[in-house]
């Protein structure tokens, strides 16, 4: 088994507010990301496949079909988008890396094509300081 | 504990397949397949697990680790076209999934006994791919 990973980039903005906290409140727990008019990133999303290589072709994952697949799950949906309005599972829930790698995962989880290679790990870089990094342990059946 | 280096190459290769159609090569591998070749600088990072040496306080000696990388990978495979000069790329397409194999293989007689396991080989062909081996 091999592991390969694909980078793929898109450019949005968000805020990290709860309603139901006061503003002080907000302000102590994410700083500068409560900013009211929202502030934007370019993330990077690190797509990372599992799977034995083919014999006869000598790759693992046909990365055009990959690129296809994330392309039209995850950054049509992401890329140049206000997160918090427009990405709907993320309009309820802040849209911290945490939570934008849940939904990328279950995104890609529900719509995965293959049995072979399967989803292995997802890393989604906010910025160069602060990477969050999801293993994925539900195996695609 | 985990102890990684660093190395890189810089290698020309096509990736193509004989027994598929100039059409369906285009279609798996992309301007991987262009018949004249195309090349890449290979960064290579070979990462070692075991317990310090309680007296000398190291896994394993980094220099030793250095001199391996270069004699097994970066002095074969430097600028070198893969598929011409460097086997089994005569006869196994050099993809990064086999490309990172290869030198799994080339490593991994090093680390055979001794504290120091090999614990995985990563090798990224572009900053944006990259493939992980953990051996088995």
């Amino acid at each position: 088994m091999v592991r390969v990973t694909r980078n793929y980039r898109f450019s949005a903005s968000h805020r990290l507010h709860l309603a139901n906290r006061s503003d002080e409140e907000n302000q102590r727990l994410f700083g500068k990301c409560n900013n009211p008019h929202g502030h934007g990133h370019n993330y990077v999303l690190g797509v990372t496949v599992e799977g034995p290589i083919d014999a006869s072709t000598g790759v693992a994952v046909d990365q055009g079909k990959l690129d296809e697949f994330v392309y039209r799950e995850i950054i049509a949906l992401f890329d140049h988008t206000y997160i918090n309005m427009d990405v709907e599972p993320l309009r309820e829930v802040p849209a911290t890396a945490e939570n934008i790698a849940f939904v990328i995962e279950r995104r890609l989880q529900a719509a995965w094509p293959w049995t072979q290679p399967r989803l292995a790990h997802i890393r989604v870089e906010e910025t160069k300081r602060n990477v969050i990094e999801l293993d994925v342990i539900n195996f695609h059946v | 504990m985990y102890i990684s280096r660093r190395a890189e190459f810089s290698a020309s290769h096509i990736c193509r397949n004989e027994k598929l159609s100039a059409q369906e090569n285009q279609s798996l591998y992309g301007p991987g397949a262009n018949a004249n070749g195309h090349g890449h600088n290979y960064v290579l990072e070979v990462t070692l697990k075991g317990d310090p040496d309680p007296e000398t306080g190291m896994i394993f000696d980094l220099k030793d680790l250095k001199d391996v990388m270069l004699r097994e990978v970066v002095d074969p495979m430097d600028h070198r076209h893969l598929n011409f000069e460097v086997p089994p790329f005569d006869k196994v397409i050099p993809t990064t999934e086999n490309v990172t194999l290869e030198i799994w293989r080339r490593l991994a007689p090093h680390f055979a006994d001794g504290r120091a396991r090999l614990h995985s080989v990563r090798l990224y062909e572009t900053e944006d791919t990259f493939v992980d081996y953990y051996g088995g």
